[in-house]
């Protein structure tokens, strides 16, 4: 599904545009960067809670097609500035980690 | 002079840290091993260091008072302080960014502050072994406010630390050096995560346990032991 539809139908908030018609198929879900820097995969939506700058630098460097922090968390400025720069999608949702990736799992899966 | 620091050591106050580790059975230990400077780095407290420090005098062991901080990325860095009233502006800091979590001593073990004599003058009430509510930058630039020495702890390990949790340096981080555990040569660290190197590394034991008091150390170079010898010496450190 096309991350713009993905957007659409889970109501996720907006940080920051990038890569919406890229056709996602596969997430994955991880609070630990060391982790998703190892076993993550290029295309796959990132879940998470962390908002440091470092979480759009590992979004870059695998060119992972959006990450979406739950509980309504707020991303550090600089790691928005950072996203911005480097055109990498941010999204969030009130939802919790399980909730969010229950309802992506029924939409891509 | 060469001065052998082991600057990560627990004490009672710790909740994971054993019982028997009162200030003074710290400071017996550390001489009895040969070491000229500790430091007091229970999680995110530091009301056990000021005790250390009164009896490290005694016994010419130089105590750095702090706290092994856990920040909201759950990333642990040391934090020392130059005087009394920095580190208590310190822990005020630290008690406004406590996320309250009651303690159960049955589960997580008892979080004491005691005094020269081993009497228990008071018990934390919430788990020191959490979070505080502060990223790793803004308690940087909080320790670097009050002068202090800041030293992101055991980065090789693969669970809180600089390179499990961030990955990467973040670039605008200040440090004084960088702590490896015990362990970092087996793991190939330097090798594995290049891009820490060219960096001043210090080995420390992280002591929960007497008998690991000064298993690992640093030596420092420096005319005599004080807050900003020491500060000197770390940026004196080869970096690797």
């Amino acid at each position: 599904m096309l991350l713009k539809d993905i957007i659409e139908k889970l109501e996720l908030k907006v940080l920051n545009l990038a890569n919406e018609n890229v056709d996602v198929k596969d997430a994955y879900a991880s609070d630990l960067l060391s982790d998703v820097m190892g076993k993550s995969k290029a295309g796959q939506i990132w879940i998470t809670l962390q908002t440091h700058k470092n979480v759009s630098a590992i979004c870059s460097l695998k060119d992972l097609a959006a990450v979406i922090i739950i509980g309504n968390g707020q991303p550090d400025p600089d790691m928005l500035e950072h996203a911005k720069e480097e055109e990498v999608c941010v999204l969030s949702t009130p939802d919790s980690c399980f909730n969010i990736c229950g309802k992506l799992y029924e939409l891509i899966k | 002079m060469i001065f052998k620091a082991d600057l990560h050591i627990h004490s009672v106050l710790s909740p994971c840290g054993d019982l028997e580790m009162s200030p003074s059975a710290i400071i017996a230990e550390a001489k009895s091993k040969g070491l000229n400077i500790i430091g007091i780095s229970d999680h995110n407290s530091t009301r056990n260091a000021l005790v250390a420090s009164k009896i490290g005098q005694k016994n010419d062991v130089f105590v750095l008072c702090g706290a092994e901080v856990t920040t909201k990325e759950e990333v642990h860095c040391l934090c020392f302080m130059p005087d009394e009233n920095t580190l208590l502006e310190f822990q005020n800091f630290l008690d406004s960014k406590y996320i309250f979590f009651q303690n159960d001593p049955d589960k997580f073990g008892y979080q004491l502050v005691v005094d020269e004599d081993e009497n228990i003058v008071d018990q934390i009430d919430t788990l020191l072994i959490n979070a505080i509510d502060c990223g790793i930058e803004d308690l940087q630039k909080k320790v670097y406010e009050l002068n202090g020495i800041f030293i992101p702890a055991h980065v090789d390990k693969p669970r809180f630390s600089l390179s499990s949790q961030l990955v990467f340096i973040p670039e605008n981080l200040k440090f004084d050096a960088l702590e490896l555990s015990k362990y970092a040569e087996k793991n190939n660290f330097l090798q594995n995560f290049s891009w820490f190197s060219l960096n001043r590394f210090i080995t420390s034991s992280d002591a929960h346990y007497i008998p690991d008091i000064g298993t690992v150390y640093t030596e420092l170079e420096m005319e005599t032991p004080s807050f900003e010898n020491i500060r000197s010496a770390l940026k004196n450190i080869k970096p690797r």
